[in-house]
C-alpha cells in the first residue's frame, strides 16, 4: 500500500534459534495442517452417506502406507496442537509467562505430544 | 492532529483514511480462545470413542454415529473446531499474503471452504442418522 520507510522489527533470520520460538512456530504449523484434515473429515462422513461401497474406498485408503502416515501426522499434530493451545490458554490467563516456566512447559508439551501418540497409536491397535 | 514530522508508524493512506483498525480484531482473539475451549472436552471425547471412529464395518459404524449423544458430539465438534480452523487459517492469510486482490480472494475461500466443508459434515452426520 505505501512505499514510505518505516521502522520494521528484525525478521526471523537475524534470531538464534530457541524452544520457545519453535514451538511457537509449531502451533501454527500444526494448527494449518490439522486445519486441512477438515477435508479428510468431510470426505469420511460423505463416504459414509454414499454407502458401503463408497465408506470401504476410503477405508483402503485410509489403511494403505501413506493414508496411515498422514494418521500419524495428523495425530501427533493433534497432540502437539491440544497441549501447547493448554499451555496458550494458561499464558491467556497471564501465568507461566517468566522464561523459566515458559521453558518448562515448553518441554512438557514436547515430552507430553510425543508420549500422548505413541500412546493413542499403540492403544488404537496399529 | 498528526503533524507533518511527527514520528508515527501509521501508513500515510492508514492517517489519511483516520478511520483506525476495523474494531472486530478482539472478537477474533476472543472466539479462538472459546473455540479452543469447547475442542478440549469434544476432542477428548472422540478421543475415547477412536475405535468405534477406527471401525471398518458399515453398520457397526453407522450404528455408533446415530447414537443421539454421539451425533451431537459431532456437530458440536465440527462447529467448533472448523471455526477455529477458519479463524486460524484467517491469521495466517493476513501475515503472509500482501497483496491486497489475492488476500481478499484467500480470505473468501479460506471462508466458503469451510462453511462448505462445515455444512457438508453436518448434512452427512443428520442423513446418517435420519436416512441410514
Amino acid at each position: 500500500m505505501s512505499n514510505i520507510e518505516r521502522p520494521l522489527s528484525p525478521h526471523l533470520q537475524v534470531y538464534k534459534w530457541q524452544l520457545t520460538m519453535a514451538l511457537s512456530i509449531l502451533h501454527r504449523a500444526t494448527g494449518f495442517g490439522l486445519a486441512l484434515g477438515a477435508v479428510a473429515l468431510t470426505w469420511w462422513l460423505m463416504a459414509a452417506v454414499n454407502g458401503e461401497e463408497a465408506y470401504q474406498q476410503f477405508q483402503s485408503y485410509a489403511h494403505s502406507f501413506i493414508g496411515q502416515l498422514m494418521i500419524f501426522g495428523w495425530l501427533w499434530a493433534f497432540t502437539f496442537h491440544f497441549l501447547n493451545g493448554i499451555r496458550h490458554l494458561v499464558w491467556d490467563t497471564g501465568k507461566w509467562l517468566d522464561l523459566k516456566s515458559a521453558y518448562a512447559s515448553g518441554y512438557a508439551v514436547v515430552a507430553g505430544s510425543l508420549v500422548c501418540t505413541g500412546a493413542i497409536w499403540f492403544a488404537a491397535g496399529y | 492532529m498528526a503533524h507533518e514530522n511527527e514520528k508515527t508508524i501509521r501508513s500515510a493512506l492508514g492517517r489519511a483514511r483516520g478511520m483506525g483498525s476495523a474494531k472486530d480484531g478482539t472478537h477474533h482473539f476472543w472466539m479462538q480462545r472459546v473455540t479452543a475451549m469447547a475442542l478440549l472436552p469434544l476432542s477428548l471425547f472422540f478421543l475415547w470413542h477412536l475405535d468405534s471412529i477406527a471401525e471398518s464395518d458399515y453398520t457397526a459404524f453407522l450404528k455408533w454415529m446415530a447414537h443421539p449423544t454421539v451425533a451431537i458430539a459431532a456437530i458440536l465438534f465440527v462447529v467448533a473446531s472448523f471455526y477455529h480452523a477458519l479463524l486460524g487459517v484467517q491469521v495466517i492469510i493476513e501475515d503472509y499474503v500482501h497483496a491486497e486482490g489475492l488476500k481478499i480472494a484467500c480470505l473468501l475461500l479460506n471462508k466458503f471452504s469451510f462453511f462448505g466443508l462445515g455444512f457438508a459434515c453436518i448434512f452427512a452426520i443428520c442423513y446418517i442418522n435420519f436416512a441410514l
